[in-house]
């Protein structure tokens, strides 16, 4: 059973009169374990097939299976759970909140998952130790780097142990040497089992990843494995 | 998503901008300032009802000497001469079949002493009816019978007050005390009746009237220097028996029709009733107040609560993206408005009685702090901040997680 499995997804939006098409019928099936980068121009729609295997929307037709669970058809709360437990999301843009130490923000999954404040503290402190951010965690956004802020992000995408990181254009606002630091941390996290998914329009950012999957106008057009670049580490 | 933790981020969250919290607030906490307020008037004004019913008995009415015109300018109430003791006689004859019982009262403010200390009191001249009609019993020895409360016998009853101050350390019964030189044996205490709207009702020293007026007014003239209290069968016939003492009482006086009353009537009871009615009126003002109060400042969390969504929708947008649900995001906010309307409420049960403590100052009544009011209003300012959370609320849990992610404020 594969981790992800879509069939003929497809997702239109209703603009005025005008019906758009952002995904055409896509088919994707992603196994565990694996690191898959999504690419394609802006307006491809790689950020609604994001979204929709993220469980931030529902497709407007086809099946999606999330391991073996169909998804596709779930209520907002059902979602919200579903998302909760399976995948961990880093954004871009980091999207922390602001004016909270770094260690609340790690711990805000768990809070939605009614776990108790011990435990909470304890693997939101472990998951900030493991993105190498120890001694930090009581620092606020405003007072880290964005290198820092986005390992928090990952920190966060990784507290609630779920299976499937899903990173979009999660070096878009770094500068280079940073970006590689932060892909050697998502690419150590496909080491440890984790699945992830990066959606960018690098081609850079996609070397790092072992499969990688080109959306145009709503559909795949290049779907094919590859090596992933050999990371440098940082001295 | 534990309770605990919801009320912890709300709080963090109303901390964060305190003054807007404090600003949005400020309708409830007066919204609920005033229904304490108005409740604590209202027990204030009826216990004080109940107190002058208390120390003057119930049904009873004042006789006073009326206002004489002295080279044409009124002299004001009692300052006529006009009550005789033969009126009283006449009065007590049971001519006026609502009348009960009728006792004058003569008041003589005065240094009285005793072996161990002296003191400054009312010394009042009456007879056994007036113990009948204040329903005053003795707590030590007697109080006066139909003769020794005629009588020129130099006896004297204390009051609580006076007790403690003139007698600290002995039983004062069979001792002496001096009321303007003239020695009197004490033969009864009162029981304390407590404060009353006249100010304390033990302070006070009772003789026989006969005695008051021989040796306090050194003369017995045909007036009383007074008052008349006369006690009625029944409260509901205070009109009539009114009407028929005013009847008696002029033609006694041979008062022509067009002469005005030379005495005045007061029925204590009305004035009480007056009283309850004017901070009736007060607290029906004060209901208004609240009403509209609480109702704007419910509109105020409603109004902030909004404002809160819209800052907050990036916020909104990433706790959806790691799991809460949207119930989650509702209660988040339902529990800070909620937060913020009952924080109201604290600080207008706080602003409530002090109000009511000012008020009872003012007015002379005992202060009350209406608990059971106290606490169905801190349920209401909950109340309003549900209710008016509730639109803000489910705006924040309608969000749609992706456009709320790409917010920018």
């Amino acid at each position: 059973m594969a981790l992800v499995e879509m069939r003929g997804i497809e997702r239109t939006y209703k603009m005025g009169d005008n019906v758009v098409a952002a995904l055409r019928g896509v088919d994707l099936t992603i196994e565990a374990g694996t690191s898959v980068a999504v690419m394609g121009t802006s307006g491809s729609g790689k950020s609604t097939l994001m979204n929709v295997m993220g469980c931030l929307d529902q497709p407007t037709a086809g099946s999606y299976h999330l391991q073996g669970r169909d998804v596709s058809r779930l209520s907002r709360a059902e979602l919200a759970e579903v998302r909760g437990k399976m995948i961990g999301f880093v954004f871009q843009s980091f999207n922390l909140l602001s004016r909270t130490s770094a260690l609340e923000n790690v711990e805000l999954p768990l809070i939605y998952q009614g776990i108790p404040a011990r435990e909470r503290h304890r693997r939101a402190l472990a998951a900030i130790e493991q993105v190498g951010l120890g001694g930090r965690a009581d620092h606020h956004p405003s007072q880290l780097s964005g290198g820092q802020q986005q390992r928090v992000a990952i920190a966060r995408a990784l507290v609630g142990d779920a299976p499937i990181i899903m990173a979009d254009e999660p070096t878009g606002n770094l500068d280079t040497r940073t970006a590689h630091e932060v892909m050697g941390i998502l690419r150590g996290l496909v080491g440890q089992g984790k699945t992830v998914i990066l959606v960018t329009h690098e081609a850079d950012i996609a070397a790092h990843a072992s499969r990688v999957v080109t959306l145009r106008d709503g559909l795949i057009i290049d779907d094919r494995q590859q090596t992933p670049v050999v990371v440098e580490v940082a001295a | 998503m534990s309770l605990l933790t919801t009320l912890s981020l709300a709080w963090r969250a109303l901390w964060r901008s305190w003054v807007r919290s404090l600003l949005t607030m400020l309708g409830i906490v007066f919204g609920i300032g005033a229904v304490i307020a108005m409740v604590a008037s209202g027990q204030g004004a009826q216990q004080s009802v109940r107190e002058v019913f208390q120390s003057l008995g119930t049904n009873v009415l004042i006789i006073t000497n009326g206002a004489g015109p002295s080279f044409g300018a009124s002299g004001g109430a009692g300052s006529r001469q006009s009550l005789t003791w033969t009126d009283l006689s006449r009065l007590s004859s049971g001519e006026i079949s609502s009348i009960r019982w009728v006792a004058p009262v003569l008041q003589t403010r005065t240094q009285i002493s005793s072996e161990e200390s002296n003191w400054n009191t009312s010394v009042l001249g009456s007879t056994a009816d007036w113990f009948r009609i204040r329903n005053w019993t003795a707590e030590r020895g007697v109080v006066f019978d139909e003769d020794t409360g005629r009588s020129t016998a130099k006896i004297a009853i204390l009051g609580q007050t006076v007790v403690k101050q003139l007698f600290p350390s002995s039983d004062p019964i069979g001792q002496t005390v001096r009321i303007q030189g003239q020695p009197y044996e004490v033969v009864g205490v009162l029981t304390s009746k407590g404060q009353g709207p006249m100010g304390d009702n033990d302070d006070t020293v009772i003789i026989p009237v006969g005695t008051h007026r021989q040796k306090l007014e050194k003369g017995v003239a045909n007036y009383i220097r007074g008052q008349i209290l006369v006690s009625m069968t029944s409260d509901e016939l205070a009109e009539s028996t009114m009407a028929a003492i005013t009847a008696n009482l002029r033609d006694w006086h041979k008062l022509a029709d067009a002469d005005e009353d030379d005495f005045r009537i007061r029925n204590p009871a009305e004035f009480a009733k007056a009283q309850q009615q004017s901070t009736e009126r007060i607290a029906t003002l004060l209901a208004l107040v609240a009403a509209v109060s609480l109702f704007v400042g419910g509109i105020g969390v409603m109004n902030i609560m909004l404002v809160s969504v819209i800052e907050r929708t990036r916020e909104i947008g990433i706790r959806m993206a790691v799991g809460a649900r949207p119930g989650d995001v509702m209660t988040q906010f339902l529990v800070e408005s909620m937060s913020l309307a009952l924080l109201g409420g604290v600080l207008g049960l706080a602003l409530g009685a002090l109000a009511a403590k000012y008020m009872a100052g003012y007015f002379g009544w005992k202060m009350f702090f209406p608990a059971t009011t106290a606490a169905v209003a801190f349920l209401v300012s909950g109340g309003v901040g549900v209710v008016f959370g509730l639109y803000p609320a489910i705006r924040a849990s309608r969000l749609d997680p992706i456009t709320a992610l790409r917010y920018e404020s």
